[in-house]
């Protein structure tokens, strides 16, 4: 893809395709554990939030992860790799029901409902996390990247501790 | 109720690891702790700010409704219907002109009294509840309510000291530090569910000993080192307690080589995550814990209000309220969003604690008759302790409850 212009005059079947590319190859990423490839998914000025339903439909301001540049999320890779004191995990992801809502200026809003399951040592598999996203995507040289992601959770009371982006 | 354990013969440099599992301790600390003689925290006066605004928390197990009366008056009540006990108001935060429970009606004005349920007199002369029935033995059970500087407590005694004689002179100039009078702003809520008993969390913030040691990020980017001016001060009882520090000059010394962690190298990609600005007078950090359910933090320009709400003897829910102060500056209010990363259930900072504690609570579970060591900076404890390689602030807390609990 060139430009955004092309990403505009897709179909939009195959708008979709590629939304729904970028989202399986965003969650791989993730579950996979290549922490250090998954700023890359933003833009340089990316807005990255995970946010409690709570705050975020009460117009509140605070996070529990708030980013608001690609240096924030490198830096919340250092301390999941380096600096962070925490239990062995397994984080999966599921998105899905994505919405295309359309082009706004030069960006794509994009809605989709996401699950995240949590494995510890010695435990069952539960369900960490259930909500939503709430995306824009731009185009920059010819690839979709988040130029904003709220991750707004429902399940308000964290199970212990977020270690694992969503 | 018997509590079939000895606490160690050396006293509260041992903490026996049946306090955090045993459920007839537990039972004990809901009665004589949380229903006590104590003030616990429930709320703020900037979450209820017109009359009828209510918001639901809980007072260790216990669902109370903390709410504001048509006269701008605050009430604490137990959110338990007086005639079959159900929980009748089910949000965070709303708004009523009273409260009904669903289930056969029953209604109570913002007081808590008893004003009315369907069917008193019967139907066609048929049922209805005896004639010498009165409403006003039937009310919801109403707690005594203290108010300091927008903040909110409420207690289950009957007789309890003032607020502020319960806080004591020192802690009470703490909390006034921040709340100083200007009103405040909510800016978040943030709660985790920690499956560890509700004292291990007070320990952690009684603890100035585990900031250098666990809390890499904050050695590696500069905020905290143990050789940071400092001192843990402690009430004349022993129950709340303050961990304080600034910021000094720091060389690497002997003394704090052996802090791993001062991994030079290391800055932010982007610093302006944790740009702080002096705001407080004299300290950086105030880690306030007060008897018998909250911490208060001012970590830099970042302020919360952590409450414990038990759930059992090995869960507690942590339940973060974010404020800030009204109409303050973009630019400080920028920096508490920014600086919030340290804190909360993806905290920087504060998940090594959820997870820590976590780690305790597993390894104790298995021998309810060990005990943990208590002897970092003594055996005993005192009010006041200018450096931060103690635990006396656990050992105070443990002395008075103690007391409370006769063991």
């Amino acid at each position: 893809m060139a430009a955004s212009e092309n990403f505009r005059t897709l179909s939009r079947r195959q708008l979709r395709l590629e939304i729904e590319e970028l989202y399986a190859e965003y969650v791989a990423c993730l579950d996979e554990e290549r922490f250090e490839e998954w700023p890359e998914f933003f833009t340089d000025d990316t807005i990255y939030r995970i946010i409690p339903r709570e705050n975020f439909e009460r117009g509140l301001p605070i996070a529990t992860l708030h980013c608001e540049s690609k240096g924030y999320l490198r830096d919340r890779v250092v301390a999941i790799r380096q600096t962070s004191v925490y239990a062995p995990r397994y984080m999966r992801r599921l998105i899905g029901n994505i919405r295309i809502l359309g082009w706004q200026d030069n960006w794509l809003e994009v809605r989709a409902n996401y699950a995240a399951f949590e494995t510890l040592r010695d435990a069952l598999t539960r369900v960490f996390s259930v909500g939503r996203c709430h995306d824009k995507l731009v185009d920059v040289g010819g690839s979709l990247k988040f130029k904003e992601k709220l991750v707004i959770f429902d399940s308000e009371l964290i199970p212990a501790s977020l270690v694992y982006p969503l | 109720m018997v509590v079939r354990h000895q606490w160690p013969k050396e006293g509260v440099s041992r903490i026996p690891y049946w306090v955090y599992t045993d459920p007839e301790v537990y039972a004990r600390e809901q009665e004589r702790i949380f229903c006590g003689r104590s003030w616990a925290y429930v709320a703020l006066e900037a979450e209820i700010p017109t009359a009828g605004d209510f918001k639901r928390t809980y007072i260790g197990e216990k669902p109370v409704v903390v709410v504001r009366d048509e006269v701008g008056g605050l009430n604490v009540v137990e959110n338990r219907c007086a005639h079959r006990g159900v929980q009748f108001c089910q949000t965070h935060l709303g708004h009523a002109t009273e409260f009904m429970c669903p289930y056969h009606q029953w209604t109570y004005n913002l007081q808590g009294a008893l004003i009315g349920l369907p069917f008193r007199r019967g139907i066609k002369q048929q049922g209805g509840m005896p004639a010498d029935f009165a409403l006003q033995h039937h009310g919801l059970r109403r707690l005594q309510v203290a108010t300091r500087h927008g903040v909110v407590f409420a207690t289950f005694a009957d007789e309890v000291e003032p607020l502020e004689d319960y806080l004591g002179l020192d802690m009470l100039k703490l909390f006034d530090r921040v709340f100083d009078g200007r009103k405040l702003e909510v800016l978040g809520y943030s709660r985790q569910l920690i499956p560890a008993n509700w004292k291990l969390m007070f320990e952690n913030i009684k603890d100035p000993y585990h900031a250098s040691l666990l809390h890499v990020f904050l050695v590696t980017f500069g905020l905290f080192r143990a050789d940071n001016p400092s001192k843990v001060q402690v009430d004349k009882t022993g129950r709340h307690g303050a961990l304080i520090s600034w910021r000094g000059e720091q060389q690497r010394t002997a003394d704090n080589a052996e802090m791993k962690s001062l991994l030079e190298h290391f800055t932010l990609q982007d610093p302006t995550m944790l740009q702080p600005v002096r705001e407080f007078p004299e300290y950086t950090v105030v880690m306030t814990t007060l008897w018998p359910n909250l911490i208060i933090q001012q970590q830099s320009n970042t302020l919360a209000m952590r409450q414990l709400i038990t759930k059992g003897p090995e869960a507690f829910e942590l339940a973060w309220t974010f404020f800030g102060y009204q109409d303050e500056p973009d630019d400080l209010r920028q920096r508490r969003i920014r600086q919030a990363n340290l804190m909360g259930p993806a905290g920087f900072v504060s998940l090594d604690d959820s997870e820590v504690i976590k780690f305790a609570q597993d390894g104790l579970r298995q021998d309810p008759e060990g005990h943990g060591v208590m002897e970092m900076g003594g055996r005993d404890w005192q009010e006041s302790e200018s450096h931060m390689v103690t635990e006396g602030a656990i050992r105070a807390f443990y002395d008075y409850y103690r007391r409370v609990m006769e063991l």
